[in-house]
Parts: structure tokens; C-alpha cells; sequence
């Protein structure tokens, strides 16, 4: 390594945990995708993900490239106890995708003074401890409330 | 087939921090105290509800009480959310007639052994917490540092603060006015320490900007049980039947237990508002009819929410029906008289529900006047209970 190189930083973010039937948002976020579930039948976007359509019941399911564009919902700032896998106090969104669905996610890149509702957003994703990654947001260049 | 239903028979073990023996032996207690309060032989208990997350067995609880021989048992989801729900099955299994004596039971050690406000590391790694209710709907949650039951409502919460203008301050009024029944109730763990707005607004931050540490309840070890029987063989017994008037469930689509973020309007709870519809519906009596309301008080924002849910104020005027008074001793609608889980204890819902059963006898520490029916709610399910 030569003097101007920094060493790579471990992540310390928790692994999201793959159950058979979320396994493909994960999968998803670790290739850089925000996915979501539609019933292929009926075609009804679903969150969180399940094994059939509420409002058919069909059981064959579609996964679909979401825009990766939302607004805050909601958000906080847990201080204690301190989070799990976090070095400094994670800002934790309830984001509103323009697809209508509303996910839990991280905000980052700002600072909680510039947070409110309906601050547009924008998606990336953050590596986790583990290799993996899951899904954060940003506010959106270019786009100052939805 | 029997008409009603009614609690006659109220017990616990003391509230702490540190037990000192095993979960199991809190639930045989707590058992054994309510149905000597009832004057019912343990052995006669032919009925037994409990929550999924409780951690003692029915048959290992049986071979405690000595029961003879169990008829029915049932579990309910939700968390917390399942507490005043126990009181509505076992109403279900004596009026329909499965079941005479009912046995409901919460003990956990959910401060020495346990605290569902620490994530913890299992073994394998990650990030869990034990107060989830094994719907998985935490998974999504914890990889972003929303690993808390606070956290979890707070998210919600801040959206109901931000669309009516609840600051946290607001908040306060809450925890100030639990605190003060507390303190005039032995045996509440703040027993003699009422706090003011102030001493909240410097406790500190557990979630910022929506729960400091005063808004939130305790962490305790403790057991509490309730007796159900048919209020004719109440009325033979040893205490002053509570009557179960009403009672109800109400999970709505897309409603979930505290991480409860994927249904339309984040301002209300739809679950409470289902109870409520069910509740007033079943017995034709109105918020109006109610003199007392034990509210689930994990944390203040949620008591707000209900008290709009239940109809006690307009959507978005908690904060100005908290901060007028109406919710102390002596106020229009006096809530949790025992401190409630935050002031009194933690015991998952139940302790407020004996409150409600001593406010309607007539035994409470803080005895609320001219008192015929009381409501208890958390969240999901939810009761109006009279003495009348």
C-alpha cells in the first residue's frame, strides 16, 4: 500500500436477514436494485413482500424495478441505547416511494436540520458487515419537496 | 349459554427490577393471588389465555395451580397489543359456554433477565430483539438502526406530531400527569415521585424529537392475573363482579403491532379506531358513558391516539385535551389512575387492567368518584367494563 492510500472500511450495518419470501429485495439492494413485489396477475405493488396478492390471492408474483424516488414520511433519530452496528446515531426514514409504497430506510447525506416531511429523495445503497447491502436515501438533486 | 361474562377475581406479585425467581413462579403467583381474590380453587381453572410472547407454559402453569383438568387455552398475538384482548376471549369462552373459569396470566422478568428496550447480538450474529412479535415485520427495521420498541414507535409517531404541530413538550403533559398517580399509589414503582415538565424536558433523548426518556415506560419484573367467570357465579363469589359489557378485536389490513407503517394515514391507529367502532356498537354506550380510560402507555404519543381513537377528543386535540386537565384524578376523563406502565409498572397491559377492575369495586388508591364504566384499550383489543 503506498503512503496515500487509506485502508478500506470494514462495514459495521447488521446484514438484513433473508427470508424465502424477502430474499429478493436483499438480493436486490447487494446488485445495486430497488426492487418490489407485484402480484402478476392483478399487478398490486406490495410492502412489505408476502407469499400471496391480499387482493386476488394469487400466489405468482412479478418483481419490478422501482424508480428509486420517494419523499420523508416520517423519520427519527434513535440516541438510545445506541444502535446495533451503527458509529454514530443513524437518521431512520419512513420513505414514501412514488410507486405508493412506504418503506424504512436510512437518510443520509443530510443533516436532520433539513429534514421534513415530503423532502424529495433519491436512492442508493450502503454495504453492510456481512457483504451485503441494503437500500438508503438521499435528498433528491434537483427536486426540493414531492 | 350464559349472557355475560365478568372479571372476578384480580392478582399480582410485586413490581421490580429484579425478581429474583423464575418467570413461571410469577405466573403460579400472580394465579394463585387472583384466585384466592375470587375465592375459586386452582383446580377448578378449566380455561387458560395467555400472549404468544408470554414465556410460561400452560400445562407447566397446571401443574402448579394443581388444575384438574384444562378445557380450553388460547394465545394471542400483537405484543402487548394482545393485553385487554385476553379479557375479550375468555369473555368469549364463558358466554359461549366452552369454559367456566377462565385463568389469564402476563409474567415476565422483562428487566432482570430480559429488556425489550436493549437490541442484543445472538450468537449467530445480527441484530435482534426479544419484544418482537414474530411476525418478521422487525426484519425490516433492524438493518437501518431501528433495532427498539421506541424506535419502532417513534417513526410513527413523528409523522402524527409533525401533521398537528405535538411537540414533545406536549408530550410531557402526559408523563407528568401518570407520575402523579403514581406517586399516590404504593404500589407503583414511582411510588412518592411525581416529576414535573421541566425534570421531563431534561430527562434525556431516547428518540429524537418524538420520546425522552420520561415518555417511555418501564422495564419490570412481575406477574398479573385476571379471573373470568359468568357474572351469575360472579355474583357468588368473594369481590364485587366487573362486568365485561363489551369487548374487542380489530387487527385492520395493513395494520401491524408498532412498526406499524404501511397503512394509509400514519395520524391514527386504525386498530384502535376498529375496537372503539366495535366496542361503542356492541353495548350502545358512547365515549360520554365512560368516567374512566385506561389507555396502553408504552409511550405517551400512543395515549394521544388513543384518546382521539376512542372518541374522548377531536383527531388532532389530544394535545389540547391532555394539556386542559381532563386527564387527571379529578379531570373530565381521568386516565391510567394507577401511573399506568409508565408509572406504576410494565406489565405488558395487564396491570392497568386491574386497575380498572379496582376502580370498578370501589377499592382503588386513587378512587375516581360516581364510576360505573371504565374503558381499556391497547391498541388492538379493548373492553368497557362496568360495575352497574
Amino acid at each position: 500500500m503506498s503512503s496515500g492510500e487509506t485502508p478500506p472500511v470494514q462495514a459495521t450495518r447488521p446484514d438484513p436477514v433473508y427470508t424465502p419470501d424477502a430474499a429478493f429485495f436483499w438480493e436486490g439492494a447487494a446488485r445495486g436494485e430497488l426492487l418490489g413485489q407485484r402480484c402478476a396477475d392483478c399487478k398490486r405493488l406490495v410492502h412489505p413482500p408476502r407469499p400471496m396478492c391480499p387482493s386476488c390471492h394469487s400466489v405468482k408474483r412479478e418483481i419490478v424495478k422501482l424508480s428509486g424516488r420517494g419523499s420523508v414520511y416520517s423519520w427519527i433519530i434513535p440516541r438510545h441505547p445506541p444502535a446495533v452496528g451503527f458509529a454514530e446515531a443513524p437518521l431512520v426514514v419512513l420513505v414514501e416511494l412514488e410507486e405508493g409504497i412506504r418503506l424504512v430506510s436510512n437518510l443520509v447525506e443530510v443533516s436532520p436540520a433539513a429534514v421534513h416531511a415530503g423532502l424529495a429523495l433519491e436512492v442508493l445503497f450502503a454495504p453492510t458487515r456481512g457483504g451485503r447491502a441494503v437500500p438508503v436515501f438521499r435528498p433528491r438533486k434537483g427536486g426540493a419537496h414531492d | 349459554m350464559t349472557r355475560f361474562a365478568a372479571i372476578a377475581g384480580i392478582g399480582q406479585t410485586e413490581f421490580s427490577k429484579n425478581s429474583g425467581r423464575s418467570e413461571l413462579q410469577l405466573a403460579a403467583e400472580a394465579s394463585k393471588a387472583a384466585l384466592e381474590d375470587a375465592g375459586i380453587d386452582p383446580a377448578d381453572v378449566d380455561g387458560m389465555i395467555t400472549f404468544t410472547l408470554d414465556p410460561s407454559d400452560e400445562i407447566g402453569l397446571s401443574r402448579c395451580l394443581g388444575v384438574k383438568d384444562l378445557g380450553y387455552t388460547t394465545r394471542i398475538p400483537g405484543g402487548g397489543a394482545a393485553s385487554v384482548a385476553t379479557i375479550y376471549q375468555a369473555m368469549a369462552a364463558v358466554t359461549s359456554g366452552v369454559a367456566d373459569v377462565v385463568l389469564v396470566w402476563r409474567a415476565m422478568n422483562e428487566r432482570s433477565a430480559y429488556r425489550f428496550g436493549q437490541p442484543m447480538v445472538p450468537p449467530s450474529g445480527g441484530v435482534v430483539n426479544v419484544a418482537g412479535n414474530g411476525t418478521g415485520s422487525l426484519l425490516w427495521c433492524m438493518p437501518f438502526g431501528a433495532q427498539t420498541p421506541a424506535s419502532w414507535e417513534a417513526l410513527a409517531a413523528q409523522h402524527y406530531m409533525e401533521t398537528f404541530g405535538v411537540s414533545n413538550r406536549d408530550l410531557g403533559y402526559v408523563s407528568v400527569t401518570q407520575r402523579k398517580h403514581a406517586a399516590t399509589n404504593p404500589l407503583a414503582w414511582f411510588h412518592g415521585k411525581p416529576i414535573t415538565l421541566e425534570e421531563h424536558q431534561q430527562s434525556r433523548w431516547i428518540v429524537e424529537p418524538v420520546l425522552r426518556l420520561l415518555d417511555c415506560c418501564q422495564e419490570s419484573d412481575g406477574g398479573v392475573a385476571v379471573v373470568v367467570t359468568s357474572l351469575e357465579r360472579a355474583r357468588d363469589l368473594r369481590q364485587r363482579p366487573v362486568r365485561i359489557v363489551s369487548a374487542a378485536q380489530s387487527i385492520p389490513a395493513e395494520v401491524e403491532v408498532i412498526s406499524n407503517y404501511y397503512h394509509a394515514d400514519l395520524t391514527l391507529m386504525p386498530e384502535a379506531h376498529g375496537v372503539a367502532r366495535r366496542l361503542y356498537a356492541r353495548s350502545g354506550l358512547t365515549p360520554k358513558d365512560m368516567q374512566l380510560a385506561m389507555l396502553y402507555d408504552a409511550f405517551t404519543p400512543q395515549v394521544f391516539r388513543q384518546l382521539e381513537a376512542f372518541g374522548f377528543c377531536k383527531r388532532g386535540e389530544a394535545k389540547d385535551f391532555v394539556k386542559g386537565g381532563n386527564i387527571e384524578l379529578g379531570g373530565s376523563l381521568p386516565v391510567n389512575t394507577n401511573g399506568g406502565l409508565i408509572g406504576e409498572a410494565y406489565i405488558h397491559g395487564m396491570n392497568n387492567i386491574t386497575e380498572a377492575v379496582r376502580q370498578l369495586r370501589g377499592t382503588a388508591c386513587n378512587q375516581v368518584q360516581n364510576l360505573s364504566n371504565a374503558l381499556v384499550s391497547c391498541g388492538m383489543g379493548g373492553a368497557i367494563l362496568s360495575n352497574a
